[in-house]
């Protein structure tokens, strides 16, 4: 979205190293990212996209060995700072993970865990409207109006990752990183959550890390391409799939190498 | 080329074949293993679970007794039955001289006083009269009814005398002999009467000695499996954490039982003998185990539950309490139960801690003295009663019924909660 004109930046990273031990998974990465817009970042398996998305919500933290430098700035606020509360940071950041990870809970529970934890409703029918309104929202309510109190894992491949992204919008987050969201499902499914996304960007900001450079052409405004760790090209994804500037960048597209 | 393909195809399905049979010998023999040990169990221990009955006609002389007209109750308590119940054995052969009324006395258990003044509690009415009176049989004839005894060793290597034999053949004769459920194999404590023995203090010993270890074990494990888990820095200091716990798993229970003995008894002077300090070492026993089980059923929980939970925004507590736990408990419990199970089968701990005394009643806290079942076992075996040779079969049968129920429970637990995710 612009305002007058002006790019509206949601998430600024600046000089971003990952090390996983004394391997060194991500160089030097600086990117923005622009708000109510969708950003794919794409590449060859091992790049480092995933990498970086998981640095945008802190999740790297989980893993031992993982260490990040360099600054991101996420509305003018480095989440890299030892002030930044990482339960808050992720509430305001929601994330989809590749394979959908319903909790083996039912489908009402599912949605209503996050709203739950950091105190959004008063009562049950406030909570109630949340749940309806981001299965609503996820466009799976339909399906599903009717059990919502049977678990969520019995539902397909697409409905639980419709599931997962009702779970991620439930506490109205400011971003939603979506990890490779559609690699286990099938077309139609995958089609689906497409559309599901263009509806999403209104509220949300997304980033969709993704192997199918279809996709990225078909949901996203903004393409970032990484390869072996380093942020090669970015910009427009008209641009970057057109007109690139990077040799690289032009061999990945046309399916040269990857 | 083409006939060499098939032969090697040939060989591959004939490898295959031979394969299988091992596997299905291996299961046929554990079979086998496992039906002898329940035969030769059950086939020695049945006999247990019946007990043999001498009808004798008792005469209630208030004379002998030495009871007034109209006595109370305390009366009755405090008559003298000894007499009676002497002159009522004696009676069974009126030309018996006084060698053979005293085995004639010994042909019932030492108990035959008191089932002779319950019988008249029951039924004040019954002073000067006569009735036929239950009593139980010693173990030597309880034997000889159940056919285990050898009638046909000379008398002399014999406890039961020639005399005794006779005069308890014709009782048989005159259907004055019978066999009836054992209640007092479940209701009586230890006895150094074969017939008398029962279980009733070894199997409350038991079960206060589970309860204590499970009270201590399964909240110390649990917390110490999650922290070490989930929460733990992985660091050279949790490693040797770790690997000393798979060691504590392997000590031998024996020094587990000196531990106790040296610690619990020496040091803190709790009271001997008791479920308390034998639950507490088995407790110090089942710990890894359980610790062990919880940590690989916490393994087990796919980690992309939690991170999204953790995406959610959930704490790292949150994340362990909501998700990852009750997830993990189905096989924490039943790793729990079948700790329980091999706990409440050792016997060497309580041995040293001092279960194995001879304890005559039955315990009604984990504070009083008790023995536990294997223990039971264990001080039968060791008899030279013959009549404690099926009490042994049939504790044991009793022990594998505790543990079959305890198994199946861990069995429903598995399968009843664990939940399935994708």
């Amino acid at each position: 979205m612009r305002k007058n004109g002006v790019k509206m930046i949601k998430i600024k990273a600046k000089d971003v190293d990952v090390f996983y031990g004394k391997k060194q998974a991500l160089f030097n990465i600086s990117l923005d990212i622009e708000e109510n817009q969708v950003t794919a970042l794409i590449g060859p398996s091992g790049c480092g996209k995933s990498t970086f998305l998981r640095c945008l919500n802190r999740m790297n933290d989980v893993i031992d060995i993982c260490s990040v430098k360099g600054e991101i700035l996420i509305n003018d606020f480095n989440i890299n700072d030892k002030s930044c509360d990482v339960v808050r940071l992720r509430e305001k950041i929601g994330m989809v993970f590749q394979k959908p990870n319903p909790f083996p809970k039912t489908l009402y529970e599912n949605v209503s865990y996050g709203p739950t934890i950091h105190g959004m409703a008063q009562s049950k029918q406030e909570m109630d409207e949340i749940v309806e309104t981001s299965l609503k929202k996820a466009a799976l309510w339909e399906e599903v109006k009717d059990r919502l109190h049977e678990p969520g894992t019995g539902l397909s491949g697409g409905q639980q990752q419709r599931l997962c992204i009702a779970r991620a919008i439930s506490v109205r987050p400011e971003v939603i990183l979506m990890d490779e969201p559609c690699s286990a499902l099938d077309p139609i499914a995958t089609a689906q959550i497409e559309e599901l996304i263009d509806e999403l960007k209104k509220e949300h900001t997304i980033i969709i890390v993704t192997h199918s450079m279809a996709q990225a052409a078909r949901v996203s405004q903004n393409t970032g391409f990484f390869h072996l760790g380093q942020l090669i090209e970015h910009g427009s994804t008209d641009k970057i799939f057109k007109n690139p500037d990077n040799k690289k960048t032009q061999d990945y597209i046309t399916g040269r190498f990857g | 080329m083409n006939k060499n393909k098939e032969q090697l195809l040939n060989k591959r399905y004939k490898a295959e074949q031979r394969f299988r049979l091992y596997g299905l010998s291996a299961i046929f023999m554990a079979l086998l293993f496992l039906t002898i040990f329940i035969f030769k169990i059950f086939s020695t221990g049945y006999s247990a679970f019946q007990k043999t009955w001498l009808i004798v006609p008792v005469t209630f002389d208030a004379e002998l007794m030495m009871l007034d007209q109209n006595p109370s109750k305390e009366d009755l308590q405090d008559a003298d039955y000894y007499d009676i119940a002497l002159k009522s054995m004696a009676d069974l052969d009126l030309n018996a001289n006084e060698d053979q009324e005293n085995e004639l006395k010994r042909m019932v258990s030492y108990f035959f006083e008191k089932e002779i003044k319950n019988e008249l509690l029951n039924d004040p009415n019954l002073i000067g009269k006569t009735k036929e009176v239950y009593l139980t049989a010693s173990d030597d004839l309880d034997q000889v009814f159940k056919g285990n005894y050898p009638r046909d060793l000379p008398e002399d290597q014999r406890r039961v005398s020639d005399y005794q034999l006779k005069i308890f053949d014709q009782l048989v004769a005159n259907g004055k002999v019978e066999s009836k459920f054992n209640i007092s194999f479940f209701t009586n404590a230890d006895s150094r009467e074969a017939e008398l023995a029962g279980i009733a203090s070894s199997f409350m010993g038991s079960i206060f000695s589970i309860l204590v270890c499970l009270m201590i074990a399964f909240p110390v494990a649990v917390l110490a499996a999650i922290y070490l888990e989930e929460f733990a820095p992985k660091n050279r200091f949790t490693d040797f954490i770790e690997v000393n716990i798979n060691n504590l798993a392997a000590v031998p229970s024996i020094v587990f039982g000196l531990l106790g003995l040296g610690v619990l008894l020496a040091i803190f002077h709790l009271p001997r003998s008791t479920p308390l300090v034998g639950g507490i070492t088995l407790s110090l026993m089942t710990l890894p185990t359980i610790i062990i089980a919880a940590r690989a059923s916490l393994k087990a929980v796919p980690p992309s539950i939690r991170e999204a939970a953790l995406a959610m925004g959930a704490s790292r507590m949150q994340t362990t309490i909501h998700h990852t736990v009750p997830l993990s408990m189905p096989g924490t419990l039943s790793g729990t139960i079948i700790g329980l199970a091999q706990a409440l089968g050792e016997t060497a701990p309580l041995i040293l801690i001092g279960m194995v005394a001879f304890v005559n009643t039955i315990p009604g806290s984990p504070m009083d003295p008790a023995a536990s079942l294997p223990v039971q076992i264990y001080i039968w075996a060791e008899s030279a009663e013959r009549g404690f040779v099926e009490k042994v079969s049939a504790c044991i049968m009793v022990l594998l019924g505790f543990l079959i129920i305890m198994n199946l429970f861990a069995q429903i637990i598995r399968h009843k909660f664990e939940k399935k995710w994708s």
